[in-house]
Order: C-alpha cells, then structure tokens, then sequence
C-alpha cells in the first residue's frame, strides 16, 4: 500500500559557495565534488564550521552554489528541491499544529483527504508517536520532537533525505535509539540519505561511505578530504574491531588522536 | 468527585481573582463617598454617588442613555474595523518587505507622533461634521497599535520556522498563511486589543468636539450644563463600556490561542 520511494541519486560536480560579512568575502567551500548513489546513505563528517550544513542546505535548494552545480536525480537543482526533505538539527516543529499537523506539513503537494491522514498515521506508526499524535510539540519530549521531523520528512517521500546533524542535541541514549530508528526507516524506505555529523560513531554506524571535509593545508575553503567505504552490511555491530580501527583512523584526520598503548 | 475537584478549585480561584479586582473600585467609591458628604467640595463639583445613579436611571427613563452608547459604539466599531483592517495590512507589508518597510515606516512613525486632538479641526475641515470625521479619527486611533504589533511580530518571527516553510515548499501566500500569521497570531491579537482601546480613546477626542450625540457629546455638554453628576456618569460609562470591549476580545484572544496550544493569557 505505501509504494517504496523511489530513490534518486545526489550529485555534486565542483560546488563552491562563498559568503560575504562585513564587506568581506569568505569561501566556505571549494570544488566539491561528490557522487552518492540511489539508496546510498553517505555521512558528511568534518571539524564545526567547515560547512557542512551549507553543503547541504546547497543539496535542498534553500541555498545556490556559487560555482559548480547540484544535480538531484539527474537534474540540476534550482529553487527549493522537492524531491528532497530535510532535518534540521532542531527539530523546528511549528507549535501551533499538533505532532499529526506537522507530520502533514511534510506531505508532498496534492496529497489530500483520507491518503494524507494514512500517509500522516503510517509515519507517525514507524516513528513510534502514534499514541502522540494530538499532542502539541511542547508537550512531547526532545527526543519525540525529533522523531516526529524525521517522520514529516519521511511523508514527504524524499528521493533524498538531508539530515543536518539530527541527533546532536539528543542525550547520549536516545541518540543511539534514533540512529537505530533512522537505520530500519533507511533500508524499510531504501531512500538516499545524505547526514551532516561530527560524530564519527554515528558515521560509521549508519553509513556506506564517510566523506571528510576539511580545508586543505595553506587553504581557505573546504573541500572532500578523503572518501572512506565503511566495510560490512549495516546494520552494523558498533563494538566491530574492523570499525574500530576506521574509527581511530578518522579521528586522526580530525586531529583528535588516539594514545597508542604497549 | 475527584474529576469535580480541580473544577471547584478553579471556580474558587476563580471568585477569588473576581474578590480582589472589585478592591479597588470598591475602595474609590467610599472615599467619593465621604468625599462628597464631608464638605470639602460643592455638591457641583463633586455630587455623591446616590445623585450619579439617580442621574443613570433618568437618563435611561427617557430613553437616550441608549441613543448615546449605541452611537459611540457605533463609532468605535466602524472606525476600529476600518483601522485595524489597514493596520493588519500596512502592518504585514512592512513586517515582510525590507523595501516597503525602508519607504514606509519614518513616515508612519511621524504620523504616529501627532497626538489626536491635532487631527480633529482638519478632519472637520475636509471631512464635515457627520459620522465620517469621527470614524476616521476612531480608524487612526486604533490603526496604530495594530500597525505597530502586527509589523514587529512578523519582522521578528524565527526564522528558522520560516527556513522549514521554505524547505518544505511553501512560499508566497502559503508561507504566510502556514508560518508567518499563525507565528505572529498572538502579537496580532494583543495588537488588535491595544487598538480597540485606543479607539475609545480617539472616540471621546472626535466627540467632545464637534458632535451632538455619543458619551463624548455628554461630557461637553453636561460640562456647559452644569450638570457634573452626569459628566461622572459618562466618565464611569466609558470606563466600564471600555473594560467590556477589552474582556470580550481577551476571550476570544485567550480561545484562539488555547485552541492552538499555546496556553491561555489572562482577560
């Protein structure tokens, strides 16, 4: 009955993106070139500040590359993106409308009537709200607030699902709850997922391949640093010795460096 | 009996906040009491509470107590419908638009600083002495607090709510009626309260000067007539006329805002 969405692939070909402040003009991001597959989940890993979240409000549409282009299944990017849905860091609900209201609002255009409020129950089922439905978004929890972005997002049918850094501001358990929630909604839905994180854990758990970004040495903008496919079919064990070491490996190129022991 | 608990104890609350609201006026009406009986002004200048109540039942015993509220009222609707409908306008334009605001608001704000009183011999002058000058100036009175509201709320909602109306694909008329009015409801509301009362304001200016009916027209005229418990009368009148309009309003403020779950503000 909900039709799978149809995943599209994401593709970035040399994307720059430069701000100005103050009169002065500062490069965020240089020649970012990236390809991520239809159905693949691609985690965005990089020091705060290296914009990450720019490249992926360029993914959306609620930015424009200055330089270079973003092509959502296999066309170009321009104005807002509709077949891409995004989560926020925040959950950002609207107050006024209730858990159900705001999962509605994510409902591409034209879904009305009974299928809006099937659509609209089905998500609030995968997120485990619907006994939450009616409640005001202050009256739920951080955690609940979250889940319940993810499933307007997900009622959306994205080819593309953009998360910016959704998990940060969660505590430390319900953060893997939601990394879990995230992977089973992942490979029920098979949609592209482009996540914006600094937490390399939450990388390798979740993703096919960790990209790093980072502002090459002498330089101003940031730019892929290095491209890593994370062995093993998620989901994954997150005590695995082979992630360890990738773990240990990433955290490196962050320059958080891990104490050798004899 | 325990779900009628929580119940009783609201109506207690209730008549409690009732109790110490009618304190004070309470208290006024005694000291005016002993105030009118103890000598210290003519009975001209300050007859007793009996004689203003005396002078409520005369004035409805002939029938135009009535004629006088229900013009005022009049007045003030019209003119406050006229006002808050282009300070909602007005307000919106340049709440949203950058531009409109840079071309509009030194010159609102200019406006705004003539006091109403200033604009009554030039309404008279262009506008005659019919309804229309004093709607208009009830319309100015109440345009302002709206203008003013309407257009802070809207330039101050979060903009990252408005980032996910944009995300999510709505722009133009959907972002507004999705975000940015239900985000700026309540500054909307307490907007159009403040303009109501600021109505009632200009009325009375509009009507102690060229008029011959309404509660402004009794002020003047009990005031040529000598006739200072019906001044006192017309005064209390506006006063509790007032107070109704702003409660009425809250209700329905304090509904609104319930009914989107944003907790209820006090009448």
């Amino acid at each position: 009955m909900y039709s799978a969405v149809s995943a599209v692939p994401l593709t970035l070909d040399g994307v720059g993106k430069a701000f100005t402040a103050d009169g002065r003009r500062r490069a965020v991001l240089a020649g970012v070139s990236l390809e991520v597959a239809a159905g693949e989940v691609v985690a965005l890993l990089g020091p705060s500040g290296c914009g990450k979240s720019t490249l992926l409000r360029l993914a959306c549409g609620l930015d424009t590359p200055g330089e270079g282009s973003v092509r959502v299944g296999g066309r170009v990017v321009s104005g807002i993106e509709p077949r891409c849905a995004v989560v926020f860091q925040e959950p950002r609900l609207l107050p006024w409308r209730t858990v159900e209201k705001n999962v509605a609002y994510g409902l591409p255009r034209g879904t009305t009537g009974e299928k809006a409020w099937q659509e609209v129950a089905h998500w609030l089922e995968v997120v485990g709200l619907a006994a939450f439905a009616r409640h005001r978004p202050r009256q739920i929890s951080g955690g609940m607030a979250q889940r319940a972005a993810l499933a307007r997002a997900l009622a959306r049918r994205p080819g593309v699902l953009l998360l910016d850094e959704p998990f940060a501001a969660l505590d430390a358990l319900t953060r893997l709850r939601m990394q879990d929630l995230l992977a089973e909604v992942q490979s029920a839905a098979g949609t592209t997922v482009l996540l914006v994180t600094h937490d390399v854990d939450e990388a390798l758990h979740l993703a096919d391949r960790v990209v790093l970004l980072g502002v090459p040495e002498g330089g101003e903008a940031a730019s892929v640093r290095s491209v890593r496919e994370v062995p093993g079919a998620r989901p994954r064990d997150r005590g695995d010795a082979e992630l360890a070491a990738l773990r240990v490996a990433l955290l490196g190129e962050l320059g958080v460096h891990t104490p050798v022991r004899l | 009996m325990t779900l009628t608990a929580p119940k009783a104890v609201a109506n207690v609350q209730k008549g409690r906040r009732v109790a110490l609201g009618a304190v004070v006026p309470l208290l006024v009406l005694a000291v005016w009491q002993w105030a009118a009986s103890s000598g210290v002004y003519s009975a001209a200048q300050l007859p007793p509470p009996a004689e203003v109540v005396a002078a409520l039942r005369e004035m409805v015993g002939r029938g135009e107590l009535w004629h006088h509220i229900a013009i005022s009222t009049q007045r003030v609707l019209a003119g406050f419908a006229i006002g808050s409908l282009m300070g909602l306008a007005l307000g919106g334009l340049v709440g949203l638009s950058r531009t409109a605001s840079d071309v509009l608001t030194p010159t609102i704000q200019a406006i705004r600083a003539v006091p109403s009183l200033a604009w009554v011999p030039l309404l008279l002058l262009w506008l005659g002495i019919g309804e229309t000058p004093k709607i208009v100036l009830v319309a100015i009175g109440a345009f302002f607090p709206v203008y003013t509201t309407v257009s802070a709320a809207l330039a101050h909602i979060d903009p990252h709510l408005v980032e996910v109306g944009r995300a999510y694909g709505r722009k133009g008329l959907g972002l507004l009626g999705t975000v940015l009015f239900p985000a700026a409801t309540p500054a909307i509301l307490s907007g159009l309260r403040l303009g109501l009362a600021q109505g009632w304001l200009f009325l009375v200016a509009a009507e102690l000067i060229a008029s011959s009916m309404g509660l402004g027209f009794l002020l003047i005229d009990s005031q040529n007539t000598g006739r200072t418990d019906i001044m006192l009368l017309a005064i209390i009148l506006l006063a509790v006329i007032g107070k109704l309009c702003d409660t009425v309003l809250g209700v329905v403020e304090s509904r609104l805002l319930h009914n989107s779950g944003r907790g209820t503000s006090s009448g």
